[in-house]
């Protein structure tokens, strides 16, 4: 009976041992992996990739009930304010009306002054829609899991867009799923033009939702309104997309306002302009 | 007398509903809500899950469980690696090194610990990641997600009281 206690005792004081241990190595292996995602080896994105690729079906089905709550919710405060979103859309088709006729005048004054200069026009973009299944926010990362991987025909490197403007890039793809680095994670770095002087910028995102341009020239006059759009500087995204707009200018800190309104995204396309970006050809693969 | 096959099999599967709703915890977190302002903070639901189990069942829920499931937090979310795991692994040494303190202890005293705890973890996880990128993270965007997680504990807590009590029972 004795001696059974002991034993017990001495399996008890060994499994606490055994424990520590544990505890310790798999500290150890936690920084090891930090070290390893900087180094930002293929291996890594190989098992991100795999892992999103796996868990995509049943993210699917979670995000689907609650697209389809937020619609409903969207629904009952749509009806709330029929009657004063109608008015603004009347007000707004007015005035896009007018637009279009000045944007009409400039298409045809544009083609006429490109076939006398024997213009080559830009290759023409294709797209593949995909749907959002993960948006992870927060201080630690910024970025979506979509369903549309290399089957579908979509390659790390591609812009991705929603109607209102750019959303990210195209990060890692998988066989169904890949992941998009949105303009305001800590990693995106996407050349920008910025106002009606067209000064070149790069747009660098912080985890915030205000992303801030850097290496913007300190006489670039910039004030907050100005409008903020892709440079196509690098060959990363082509010239032109919508970014965003000036919010602020403190201090020389200029933040932008993204377009496009993360809570909204539900469908985003990624865009293939038939640029190899700033990456060589064999990082893309 | 010797448990049959099936009687083995149930107490496995039961022993495996600590790390599977941890592991639906995370997922749900990452799944888009739609809701205004919710995408840019969100509660770390992975937290209150390894922090419940640990408490309450330490047996079923180790440091190797801790440690994968932080990991497959970040793989999923696209934090830096092992951030998340290392965020796990101190909430589980913390609770399981105060063992004897949590012994027997009332909803609210657990609830208050939690925010210790959870205090220490974030704290952890956001030291990390700053030191990763060499830039310190958002402190701000932290200490929301902090207080949101906070103030969902006792709501989640709740269930996964239920939980533990019609699917693990005594196993």
């Amino acid at each position: 009976m004795k001696q059974s206690t002991v034993a017990l005792n001495r399996l008890g004081a060994l499994k606490g041992v055994m424990q520590r241990f544990a505890l310790l190595a798999l500290v150890g292996a936690s920084f090891a992996l930090m070290l390893l995602g900087k180094a930002d080896t293929v291996l890594v994105e190989r098992v991100r990739t795999t892992v999103a690729d796996s868990v995509a079906p049943v993210l699917d089905v979670l995000s689907r009930p609650a697209a389809s709550l937020a619609a409903g919710v969207e629904a009952v405060r749509g009806l709330t304010d029929l009657y004063e979103e109608n008015q603004r859309l009347l007000e707004e088709n007015q005035r896009l009306l007018r637009w279009q006729m000045v944007a009409r005048k400039l298409e045809a004054e544009n083609e006429a002054l490109r076939s006398l200069q024997n213009f080559r026009p830009e290759p023409g973009a294709s797209f593949v829609s995909a749907r959002v299944v993960a948006d992870t926010g927060g201080a630690f990362a910024h970025s979506l899991l979509v369903l549309g991987g290399s089957s579908d025909g979509i390659r790390k490197g591609q812009a991705v867009m929603t109607g209102e403007g750019v959303v990210g890039r195209v990060a890692e793809t998988g066989l169904r799923t890949s992941r998009v680095l949105l303009i305001t994670d800590i990693n995106s770095r996407i050349p920008v033009m910025v106002g009606e002087g067209r000064q070149r910028a790069i747009l660098a995102g912080e985890n915030t939702d205000r992303p801030r341009l850097i290496y913007l020239p300190a006489n670039a006059g910039v004030v907050p309104g100005d409008l903020v759009a892709t440079s196509g500087a690098a060959g990363a995204f082509p010239q032109g997309l919508p970014v965003g707009v000036v919010a602020s200018v403190e201090d020389g800190v200029v933040r932008v306002a993204p377009y496009v309104q993360r809570d909204r995204l539900e469908i985003v396309q990624a865009v293939d302009y038939g640029l190899n970006g700033i990456l060589p050809g064999e990082a893309l693969e | 007398m010797r448990p049959t096959l099936w009687q083995r099999m149930d107490t496995m599967a039961r022993h495996l509903v600590p790390f599977v709703l941890t592991l639906m915890l995370i997922l749900l977190a990452a799944t888009p809500t739609h809701l205004p302002g919710m995408v840019r903070v969100g509660p770390m639901l992975s937290l209150i899950g390894v922090y419940y189990w640990a408490v309450y069942r330490p047996d079923l829920m180790g440091y190797g469980s801790a440690f994968s499931l932080g990991l497959f937090e970040d793989i999923l979310t696209g934090a830096p690696l092992g951030s998340g795991a290392l965020m796990l692994l101190i909430t589980t040494s913390i609770v399981v090194s105060q063992y004897k303190f949590f012994n027997g202890k009332s909803f609210a005293v657990t609830w208050w610990a939690f925010a210790l705890v959870g205090l220490i973890a974030a704290g952890t996880k956001w030291l990390a990641v700053s030191l990763i990128y060499g830039l310190s993270a958002d402190l701000q965007t932290v200490a929301v997600e902090y207080l949101l997680t906070l103030a969902l504990y006792p709501v989640l807590g709740w269930l996964l009281a239920r939980a533990q009590l019609y699917l693990i029972k005594d196993a």
